[in-house]
């Protein structure tokens, strides 16, 4: 590029907009050229506040440590025992959270069922009802209770260990689902009733209840025909986590899934993703402070996902108030999503490594959000779950390392007192001072 | 016949009985008394027993029915007979919003009239009412028979799939992609069917068939307006 005219007056510097950046403009041209929103899998892409603005203190002389490897750090987890007369156990307090059959080929669903069983945790069905594989390879599984109810029926419901019934989901609060025509195979298009190859649209709200007095009788519903055998979850988006955990427990929920907005998704718009919800981290306090309001805080568990990926996530979440965390992206990506081994197979349809996120066209060049019986041959269950099993002990393993380094013998009694933000945003958000202070935003009678 | 008092005996105890029973129970006839509105009545029945409630039903009475033939001998609340998978349950009198939702199978049949929502998402059911039926109905439903034999509301059949969609009076909206169908011969076999099924004297021949359009299966930009 010339620096100078032909009469060497310098040009001044070519200057990018921060308004219209190179992704905005690519956003434009494409919406100018198709003429349809962009739909798009995966969580909300944008930075937002987050556990890394997050550090623990660790131990010294006013907290003593524990022996790593020696001294004992529990991770078992006990869900759904307030009302159900058969409560989930699980090992860790890692869960696999909801992902359709159909959205995800057969293959990678039985890979989530070996991982996590052989982790010692519950994997959860999704919109499109539960496969056999699924059942089979999962000790425990959920079975997700959504608007769509999609091979819905009361056979599968009590094959269950828990349900969970859905009525939002972070990555699009007030948003219903969307499996496009590409994804229907013969099987995905039997299991849920309906043509092969049309683009099935999931209801944001549920056909026969609305609003938490419907929820109340739907939840005594649904424990009459399992005889009040299983746990029943309700999944919220992170929208308005007080009043929203307050209505599912007053309602008679077991347990509460909570979603942050860098939860996951098959597919939505791409404006929803990014523009509706909460941080992940903004949503914990207020959930937890609406457990301990009702004095039902570790009676009704909370279960906190959106963006979850190590050790120190899930204990941050835990010392927040969190009971379990469940993880979604991070479990594809376990399998085997988005490993740059297929770059060159991400190239030819537009994406990169790390990027890939139309998972609702079906090409996924690693065969795990696909029907497509020729790429699904690239992914192998058993090694799948083996990875996945890996991972879970993984962060398993980090995040006991960091509740010894703070003195707790079980993850339970992690705390906000372990905690300090290194930001303003994190503080305000986590309610926990910011390092170096006694202080956060909005924190009463500070002292600072 | 076996009588269950639900005021005296209570819910736990009814569903619990019920679903005790097995394909060759020898208890085949049961009757519940004093129900007085109370919900999850006889739900998640999966044996080929009758039930005959004798008074009104709160909400989801009969959901997720398999094989069991339940009588309602009064007006059933919110979401009777949701998701049935099969067998026949028979409502007096009249059935509250979402009757029927998302049902896979089995017939429902409502003697009086049905609210808003009747046969939303219907997943294979069969569904006749004698008398009229409520806005929005056979909204988004996929597959099985809605035979309306009074009027049918507003919004009627709104994104509907491949369910076949039957009104005798008037109609007063259809929803997105919904139409006025064509009436062949296997629809007329059909309704004179269900009709014989649900003990009502119509005639095939007085009725309209609607369903799909089927314009708005795959997304089009053009299409914009109606989403």
């Amino acid at each position: 590029m010339s620096s100078h005219d032909e009469n060497g007056i310098p040009f001044t510097t070519p200057r990018q907009s921060a308004t219209f950046t190179a992704d905005v403009n690519s956003d434009i041209r494409r919406a100018a050229a198709t003429g349809i929103y962009d739909i798009r899998g995966g969580g909300a892409k944008r930075k937002v506040p987050n556990f890394d603005d997050l550090l623990f203190m660790g131990a010294s002389i006013s907290r003593y440590p524990l022996e790593g490897y020696r001294e004992k750090c529990e991770t078992s987890v006990t869900i759904g025992g307030l009302h159900a007369s058969n409560p989930i156990e699980l090992d860790i307090p890692i869960t696999i959270a909801g992902m359709s059959f159909g959205a995800l080929s057969g293959p990678a669903k039985e890979a989530l069922g070996r991982g996590a069983s052989a982790a010692g945790t519950s994997t959860t069905t999704g919109d499109g009802g539960m496969t056999p594989e699924e059942r089979g390879h999962s000790t425990k599984l959920v079975y997700q209770y959504l608007p769509s109810r999609y091979g819905m029926n009361p056979d599968d419901i009590r094959k269950a260990d828990a349900i969970e019934i859905v009525v939002g989901q972070g990555a699009k609060p007030g948003g219903g689902g969307m499996l496009l025509g590409q994804k229907i195979s013969d099987r995905v298009a039997e299991m849920r009733n309906l043509p092969k190859g049309i683009d099935q649209r999931s209801a944001c709200r549920h056909p026969d209840w609305t609003g938490p007095d419907d929820l109340e009788i739907k939840i005594l519903e649904l424990r009459e025909i399992t005889g009040w055998r299983v746990p029943i979850y309700v999944k919220v988006a992170g929208a308005r986590p007080y009043y929203d955990v307050t209505l599912a427990v007053k309602a008679g929920a077991d347990a509460v899934v909570l979603d942050g907005m860098q939860g996951g998704t098959a597919a939505t718009q791409d404006v929803f993703i990014e523009h509706v919800g909460q941080p992940t981290l903004a949503i914990i306090r207020p959930a937890v402070q609406a457990l301990q309001d009702l004095g039902m805080h570790r009676k009704v568990q909370l279960i906190l996902s959106g963006g979850i990926r190590s050790g120190a996530d899930v204990a941050k979440a835990m010392a927040l108030g969190a009971d379990a965390v469940a993880i979604g992206s991070a479990a594809l990506i376990a399998l085997g999503d988005n490993d740059p081994k297929w770059e060159s197979e991400y190239n030819k349809i537009g994406s990169t490594a790390g990027a890939y996120d139309d998972w609702h066209e079906g090409k996924d060049p690693a065969g795990i959000t696909t029907q497509d019986p020729e790429l699904m041959k690239r992914f192998d269950p058993i090694e799948g779950g083996r990875r996945l099993r890996n991972y879970l002990k993984v962060m398993t393993l980090e995040a006991q390392t960091i509740a010894r380094a703070c003195g707790k013998n079980h993850m339970h009694n992690l705390e906000p007192e372990d905690l300090v933000a290194l930001t303003m945003e994190a503080a305000a958000m986590a309610q926990v001072p910011l390092s170096g202070t006694n202080w956060w935003p909005g924190k009463s009678g500070s002292n600072f | 016949m076996q009588t269950f008092d639900l005021e005296a005996q209570g819910l736990r105890e009814l569903n619990s009985t019920l679903h005790a029973q097995v394909k060759e129970t020898n208890q085949t006839s049961w009757e519940v008394i004093n129900p007085k509105g109370s919900h999850a009545i006889a739900v998640g029945l999966d044996a080929p027993i009758e039930v005959n409630i004798k008074g009104s039903t709160g909400y989801y009475c009969g959901g997720m029915n398999k094989q069991a033939t339940i009588n309602v001998l009064g007006s059933a609340g919110p979401g009777t007979a949701e998701n049935m998978m099969s067998g026949k349950i028979v409502i007096d009198g009249d059935a509250s919003q979402y009757a029927g939702a998302t049902g896979h199978g089995g017939l429902l049949v409502i003697k009086g009239n049905a609210s808003s929502r009747c046969g939303i998402s219907m997943k294979g059911i069969n569904i006749v009412v004698h008398g009229n039926i409520g806005h929005m109905s056979a909204f988004m439903a996929q597959s099985g028979n809605l035979v309306v034999c009074g009027d049918a509301g507003d919004a009627l059949g709104d994104s509907c799939y491949e369910a076949r969609l039957f009104v005798r009076g008037s109609v007063k909206s259809l929803g997105a992609d919904c139409e006025e169908k064509e009436m062949r011969p296997e629809h007329l076999e059909i309704l004179k069917e269900l009709l014989a099924e649900a003990d009502s004297d119509a005639k095939p021949e007085e009725f309209k068939r609607y369903g799909s359009a089927r314009n708005l299966y795959n997304f089009d930009v053009d299409n914009a307006a109606a989403y």
